[in-house]
């Protein structure tokens, strides 16, 4: 699903944030990004979601080498992605709902089956009943939930997600991760980059550690 | 020989025609442009009046200047002008010169006062009848009176008096109309100025709406950041600020039609008053239906417009961090 090929990206004022760095993730796999803060983790994902470009090697996602993505095709290669983020990135201007309807509306999806994917995708994180809230009235666990019902909305194959539990008290942690895990039984690839290890190890999930760019340790409890 | 390809759908949603949901996005986009519009009301209003007051300008002086044009139409008779023929010239050659000018495209009638009956007039009216009897010849030539036809302009009319004035029978041509050429070359200056005041107000639109559509950005950046991370094309961002353009142009457009009537409105009473006074038949002319849609449509052009550059250079530097 992921593959990166002597990956190095470097940034105008010199510093390496990725270097020479290869990794495989498969379809179907849930695999943790860990790492110290700048130790690379958000940048792998950025370029996976083409908001970075790799100053040298290659970064394949589902078997589109991103190097020919041109700039315009940029929007309808994030569509096939979805991606949550630590600061959840809602629209406060607007209820849940629409936060969540959002990703179907620019992919053009008729108003009635917008609103069935909606219901359902509100469902599986637990919030449908707060759909007409406006998400500032909610809890940072619950916008966070409300943040990956919009990123699975789509029901994209793959899921990248940069420190969804940054945010979060331990108890709340899991109960993202249980969601982030119930995708990855249904099939969707998933990508999280995490400092929090201990929570990892309870999930006993593949954990690639990153230091100063380069890859420390791919540990897969499973192998 | 066109063969749809499902490409692995998601999932077994119904697929509406390509057309239907380019015409339900801009729907609801519209809508949305439209209701964050009357979210700030006040704000909307000062621009919506803005555009409308500038509009409203330059067509009021339009209006004024067609209103003055038929005034002044209806003054044709004080531009004709009397040619003077040589005083050796016939009745009979006299008579054919008048039917010759009159025969032209430009002229609207020749009317001949041969000598015999501008001497009778003249006897009548200037009360020196005895002393005229004491000429032993009659002093005065024949005259035409020519009334040019209501097509001509200033300058076209001039030029029908100087080929008038260069026929070998004409001794001399008499304007005593002048000042209604000088009307006329006003009113082309007026017209003139309307086109150039015009486009520079359509510019003096084209910031206003462009500058109201930028801050319009700036503060929904995070935003724009949020959907291009989701997946929005360039496109697909900047329609609602296209939608905000178009609604300030048909609201202001909307609004300086409904300034120039009120105030054709509020004219028609004295303008009436004033023909009673004078026994004519002077009527304010409106706004026809082809000038008010074309208030509306420039309006409308002139806010899409600034909005398509304003949302093109902005949405390009806009990108998700």
């Amino acid at each position: 699903m992921i593959q990166l090929d002597n990956v190095t990206k470097r940034f105008p004022g010199g510093q390496e944030a990725i270097s020479e760095l290869s990794l495989t993730v498969e379809r179907g796999e849930m695999v943790f990004v860990t790492g110290h803060s700048g130790a690379g983790k958000s940048t792998l994902l950025r370029l996976i979601a083409l908001i970075e470009r790799p100053t040298s090697g290659q970064v394949v996602v589902d078997n589109q080498n991103t190097r020919f993505v041109k700039r315009r095709k940029i929007p309808a290669y994030r569509r096939q992605i979805g991606m949550v983020f630590q600061d959840h990135r809602l629209l406060y201007d607007r209820p849940v709902f629409d936060n969540v309807a959002l990703p179907l509306i620019i992919a053009g999806i008729h108003h009635r089956d917008a609103e069935r994917r909606v219901r359902a995708a509100l469902d599986q994180v637990g919030l449908l009943h707060k759909e007409k809230q406006n998400p500032q009235t909610l809890s940072a666990g619950e916008q966070q939930r409300v943040g990956i019902a919009r990123a699975i909305v789509t029901r994209p194959k793959l899921l990248i997600a940069d420190e969804p539990t940054g945010n979060l008290d331990p108890d709340l942690s899991l109960e993202v991760m249980r969601i982030f895990r119930r995708f990855n039984e249904v099939g969707v690839t998933l990508l999280i980059a995490s400092h929090d290890i201990s929570l990892i190890d309870r999930l006993g999930c593949r954990r690639i550690a990153l230091e100063d760019g380069r890859l420390q340790q791919d540990i897969d409890p499973w192998q | 020989m066109a063969v749809t390809r499902h490409s692995d759908a998601v999932a077994p949603v119904s697929t509406p025609g390509a057309f239907s949901i380019w015409l339900n996005r801009h729907a609801s986009t519209s809508l949305g442009a439209l209701g964050r519009l009357s979210r700030q009301p006040f704000a909307s209003l000062m621009i919506v009046l803005v555009i409308g007051v500038t509009l409203a300008l330059p067509a009021a002086i339009n209006v004024l200047v067609k209103n003055a044009q038929s005034v002044s139409g209806s003054w044709s008779s004080a531009l004709d002008f009397s040619v003077y023929l040589k005083r050796d010239l016939s009745v009979s050659a006299a008579e054919e010169l008048g039917q010759l000018i009159g025969q032209r495209a430009d002229v609207e009638s020749v009317v001949l006062v041969t000598a015999d009956e501008a001497l009778v007039e003249f006897k009548q009216q200037s009360g020196f009848g005895k002393a005229l009897d004491q000429l032993g010849n009659n002093p005065l030539p024949h005259t035409l009176i020519v009334r040019p036809s209501p097509g001509n302009t200033g300058a076209s009319i001039t030029l029908l008096q100087e080929e008038i004035g260069n026929l070998p029978e004409t001794d001399l041509v008499q304007v005593d109309t002048e000042w209604v050429q000088r009307f006329h070359a006003i009113l082309d200056i007026v017209r003139q100025t309307i086109a150039i005041g015009s486009a520079l107000l359509g510019i003096a639109i084209i910031v206003i709406i462009g500058n109201t559509i930028r801050l319009d950005i700036e503060n929904r950046r995070e935003e724009i950041e949020v959907t291009k991370l989701i997946g929005a094309s360039n496109a697909f961002v900047r329609r609602p600020f296209l939608w905000t353009g178009f609604w300030y142009g048909l609201l202001g457009g909307t609004f300086a039609l409904l300034l120039v009537q009120y105030g054709l409105h509020l004219l028609k009473g004295p303008v009436t008053r004033l023909a009673g006074l004078y026994q004519g038949n002077i009527t304010v002319i409106s706004l026809s239906v082809a000038e008010s849609s074309a208030i509306i449509g420039v309006a409308v052009f002139l806010g899409l417009f600034a909005s398509w550059i304003t949302a093109a250079r902005h949405m390009q530097r806009i990108e998700p961090r």
